[in-house]
């Protein structure tokens, strides 16, 4: 809040910090490389060469080749495409799979997509937040036209098991999407060995800038397209590209390649470190969402008798930034629905809180962040009127 | 910090007056667990009669917080007649203002506040509170007499530990445990009277049954609401009726009707029964 105090960024499922490598690398196209790409004079060639480029580097993050990249503006454009795209190429009506615990650029889509007619299964995740693949096979119909399914939730972090899934889907011979927006960057994604037919990925949430995205599109696999228009991306995707920040993800993606030993090691140390840290200092906490099948940068911890805006704000007080899952907004506080899907308990289900990593973090911010945690936490609950009654039972 | 006005921050972040009054004259309770906020407002009144120690504990976001504190000061002082004069908006305006999306939590504080009152009023008990679906059991959790009955009902529950575990009533303070054994015992009870009646009944009987219970319990409860229900048919223990009124829009209705109805006919005169809504 104030000034002078450190900000310790825990929030990077929100959004991440650009990285100034990306930030060099968007500046030639802002500053002199300013042309057409599809122009035909040279000075648009360049630019073509630029988007080459990334294109290849966004591939290399996911084994992918180049041509199956295709830059849209963010991650929900990525989801809308590839359902929207599938629906439209059943002739409007088709049966989506999907999970109870998606983000709300699936699930809102998904509920739309219903309305217009499309049959609609919501698979339950466990208490855990996990999915077994047996699942998604006895959900299967012959009207089933895709199957969308997170590959880690941005709430708790807890992965599916897209590398099973993946083929049981193809040998069924229907479509498999995964918003991998959360995965991209934060674990080895490789579309050679997992087969899914589209991936959604966003830049932002692995230190590109916001307003750039990109969906996966196996070769072979025909949608309609979402926006129409020119020809670019194939015709896949309308619209002049947006060379700067297709610079930026491009070399985000490079990045998070080079980084990516140390999301597993340093990073995971760190979350861990945090989380054992919480649970030792603070009574009657847990971890939402299993423990092992996650992210390595994201822990979401349930605080009984108390509420996540105040531990937020508290929070904020010493300028540590975090989220909570439930949002305390008109008429009365409706925790997240991936917290009601994982059956939370009802003292704790509206004080969960996510604290999620990236490679910025250091050793002192966890320090840190624990030396405020377990007092603003004990204030909270003298104000609570549960606490003190459970107490003196 | 969000919109919150330097008041509302200083509140949140320092605020005053909390835990419960000893030996209170009014305490009142509003919200609950379920609903992710609540407020317990308890008060002391001197040898005048005005207020001289208010105290609050809260479960909730810093707004709620902040109103809750706020409104602790602005009892002091006051008579039970002034007391009962603030209003949320008092609150807001004492705060310096609330995000529109907030106002809620100002809201819950005069309804605590009304809660406290009335229990004084009501010379040191709690007002029994009714819900739609009927009296508040469960404070912590919001959970109902009909709710709890429902579970015992359609869990064949013999024991209040099943009980909590089934609809968590009582889980929380446990205040309402003893509450909870009375309603089972109750319960059996009926549930055993009418298994014998249900042997002898004959078909002229059963549907004199349902008119009785459609008359004297259902359409009193859904005209209260400016609803009706008319009775169709009767077709072995299939009951046809139509909503009419207000529950005939109702997006609810389709609950009102297997959640009401048909919990009022089973429990009163057959559990076999079961319910068909027939569109006007």
């Amino acid at each position: 809040m104030t000034e002078n105090t450190p900000n310790i960024y825990l929030d990077n499922n929100a959004t991440t910090q650009v990285a100034p490598e990306v930030i060099e690398a968007m500046m030639p196209c802002l500053q002199r490389f300013w042309g057409n790409p599809s122009s035909m004079h040279t000075f648009g060639g360049k630019v073509k060469k630029c988007i080459d480029h990334a294109r290849e580097q966004v591939a290399a993050l996911i084994h992918a080749h180049p041509e199956e990249i295709i830059f849209t503006s963010c991650g929900s454009e990525s989801n809308n495409m590839a359902l929207r795209g599938v629906v439209d190429a059943c002739g409007g009506r088709t049966h989506i799979v999907t999970s109870n615990v998606e983000h709300p650029a699936i699930r809102s889509l998904c509920h739309y997509l219903k309305k217009l007619g499309c049959g609609l299964t919501e698979l339950a995740v466990d208490n855990e937040g996990l999915l077994a693949p047996e699942q998604v096979a006895e959900a299967l119909t012959k009207e089933t036209g895709i199957v969308s399914l997170m590959w880690a939730n941005n709430e708790t972090g807890v992965l599916f098991p897209i590398e099973e899934i993946a083929p049981l889907v193809k040998s069924s011979g229907k479509l498999l999407h995964t918003d991998a927006v959360q995965a991209a960057g934060k674990i080895p994604i490789d579309v050679r060995e997992v087969p899914v037919d589209m991936l959604s990925i966003s830049g932002h949430k692995l230190h590109a800038p916001k307003g750039i995205g990109v969906l996966y599109l196996r070769k072979g696999v025909k949608i309609n397209p979402f926006i129409i228009g020119g020809h670019q991306e194939l015709g896949r995707r309308a619209g002049t590209e947006n060379v700067p920040y297709i610079m930026g993800l491009g070399r985000a993606c490079e990045l998070a390649l080079e980084h990516m030993n140390e999301e597993r090691t340093r990073v995971a140390a760190l979350r861990d470190q945090l989380e054992q840290g919480i649970l030792a200092s603070c009574a009657d906490t847990f971890v939402n969402g299993n423990r092992e099948k996650r992210l390595p940068n994201t822990t979401n911890i349930a605080f009984k008798y108390i509420e996540g805006e105040s531990i937020l704000l508290r929070l904020d007080q010493y300028g540590i930034a975090a989220s909570s899952g439930s949002a305390c907004t008109s008429g009365s506080p409706e925790p997240s629905h991936v917290m009601q899907a994982l059956h939370v308990d009802a003292m704790a289900l509206h004080g969960g809180i996510r604290f999620s990593l990236s490679r910025y973090n250091t050793q002192e911010e966890m320090d840190e962040t624990l030396k405020h945690l377990p007092g603003i936490v004990d204030e909270l609950r003298k104000l609570s009127p549960f606490t003190a009654r459970i107490q003196c039972c | 910090m969000w919109d919150y006005t330097d008041k509302v921050k200083d509140h949140f972040l320092h605020p005053r007056n909390i835990g419960v009054v000893e030996n209170p004259d009014g305490v009142g309770m509003e919200g609950s667990l379920a609903c992710g906020d609540a407020l317990k407002i308890s008060f002391k009144l001197d040898a005048d009669k005005r207020i001289s120690e208010a105290k609050f504990q809260t479960f909730g976001c810093a707004s709620a917080i902040a109103s809750a504190s706020i409104l602790t000061e602005m009892m002091l002082g006051k008579s039970i007649e002034e007391a009962a004069k603030i209003t949320n908006q008092d609150i807001v305006n004492e705060l310096g203002g609330l995000p529109k999306e907030k106002i809620h939590c100002s809201v819950m504080g005069q309804e605590a506040l009304e809660a406290a009152i009335a229990y004084y009023r009501n010379g040191g008990k709690p007002e029994e509170k009714q819900s739609q679906t009927g009296r508040l059991v469960c404070n912590c959790f919001g959970i109902t007499e009909t709710e709890i009955v429902d579970a015992i009902l359609s869990g064949h529950l013999t024991t209040v530990e099943q009980v909590t575990e089934q609809t968590k009533a009582g889980s929380g303070c446990g205040s309402c445990l003893d509450d909870i054994e009375e309603i089972l015992k109750r319960v059996t009870t009926e549930m055993q009277q009418k298994e014998e009646d249900d042997q002898a009944m004959t078909n002229i009987e059963k549907i004199e049954k349902i008119k009785n219970v459609i008359e004297t319990v259902i359409r009193p409860a859904l005209q209260h609401d400016g609803g009706d229900i008319k009775l169709i048919d009767v077709v072995g223990d299939v009951v046809k009726v139509q909503l009419q009124g207000a529950c005939a829009g109702c997006p609810m209705s389709a609950m009102t009707l297997s959640h009401f109805v048909e919990q009022k006919l089973k429990e009163q005169v057959s559990e076999s029964i079961t319910l068909e809504a027939v569109r006007p």
